[in-house]
């Protein structure tokens, strides 16, 4: 039983690992960046703009965080 | 997107996953037995041959714009956290991946577990070392063809670019048994972490309902853009610990 548990817990590990890396701000700052395009995209206003905006802030903090930690 | 752009990103991509793969199987060749190596290798794509066959055909069929906002999600947040760790590794705040370390590491390792035979495999390390190996980076092989292929609406394309990848990698790791430590592992991360951006940005924003200037041509404004300001931030990350090592 301990060892169905723990693989479990080893697969759900890896997949943690595999979807969202080492910095989890990253993953959710993308699935908020697309929320808020399908939001935008729903108005007359262009929203293709707003993934780039959100990799030009969401890159340099995680860098920023990143290199201030070490 | 054009063919040739979706073969060069896919087989460029997958190269690099078949260069971490192709090291761990030298590792547990040299250092345990080959028999049971490739017996790993053989196993793990016949587990991976049987994942294509059923995920193929299931990822051509789902609907196009609900596939690009996945899939596009998933590429940016793949392309951001490894543009993430290249930028860290070209400005010197993260050790620069070493194929040689690794290797010596995999040999280590692999020198000091003891010897078990089961079946007809004379070294189960050896095998599960390869196998294991195999089949998580094949995965990442997989899940690269099926989703480019699957968005590109050019699957077999992005298949013969990925087995090209594999192909190429494991004939020259084979050819001088030897770490790849002269492929630039490190750069072909950077450029991969920019195009699997790119490219997430690009389908992401056009599965959540988005229209990009230009359609499929904005991919040749995005990617060089990208990589300019990838470029601008391992310049700035190096200025900052040039500057924080003349105040020490």
């Amino acid at each position: 039983m301990g060892t169905v548990v723990g693989r479990v817990r080893d697969f759900f590990a890896f997949l943690y690992d595999f979807v969202v890396g080492d910095d989890w701000r990253i993953a959710v700052g993308v699935v908020a960046g697309l929320a808020l395009t399908y939001a935008v995209s729903r108005t007359s206003v262009p929203a293709w703009w707003l993934l780039p905006a959100l990799l030009a802030v969401l890159l340099p903090a995680s860098l920023w965080l990143a290199t201030r930690r070490r | 997107m054009g063919a040739g752009a979706l073969f060069v990103a896919v087989f460029l991509a997958c190269a690099v996953e078949a260069v971490e793969a192709t090291t761990i199987v030298l590792a547990a060749g040299t250092a345990r037995d080959w028999r049971s190596a490739l017996t790993g290798v053989t196993a793990a794509l016949a587990v991976l041959a049987i994942l294509v066959a059923a995920l193929g055909p299931a990822v051509d069929a789902l609907p196009l714009r609900e596939l690009r906002l996945v899939v596009g999600a998933l590429l940016l947040i793949f392309g951001l956290q490894w543009l993430r760790k290249a930028i860290l590794r070209a400005s010197g705040h993260k050790a620069l991946h070493d194929e040689d370390a690794i290797y010596r590491r995999q040999m280590a390792d692999a020198a000091d577990a003891p010897r078990r035979t089961l079946g007809s495999v004379p070294d189960w390390y050896a095998f599960t070392l390869s196998f294991k190996g195999v089949l998580l980076e094949g995965l990442e092989v997989v899940f690269i063809a099926l989703t480019f292929g699957s968005n590109a609406g050019n699957i077999p394309l992005a298949g013969l670019a990925a087995l090209c990848a594999v192909a190429v990698v494991a004939a020259g790791g084979f050819a001088v048994r030897s770490p790849l430590s002269r492929v630039p592992e490190n750069t072909l991360k950077f450029v991969v972490g920019i195009m699997l951006t790119a490219f997430g940005m690009f389908w992401g924003a056009e599965g959540a309902g988005a229209h990009w200037p230009g359609s499929d041509a904005s991919l040749l404004g995005l990617v060089p853009a990208i990589a300019v300001f990838a470029l601008g931030l391992v310049a700035l990350l190096r200025r900052g610990s040039a500057a924080a090592a003349e105040a020490a």
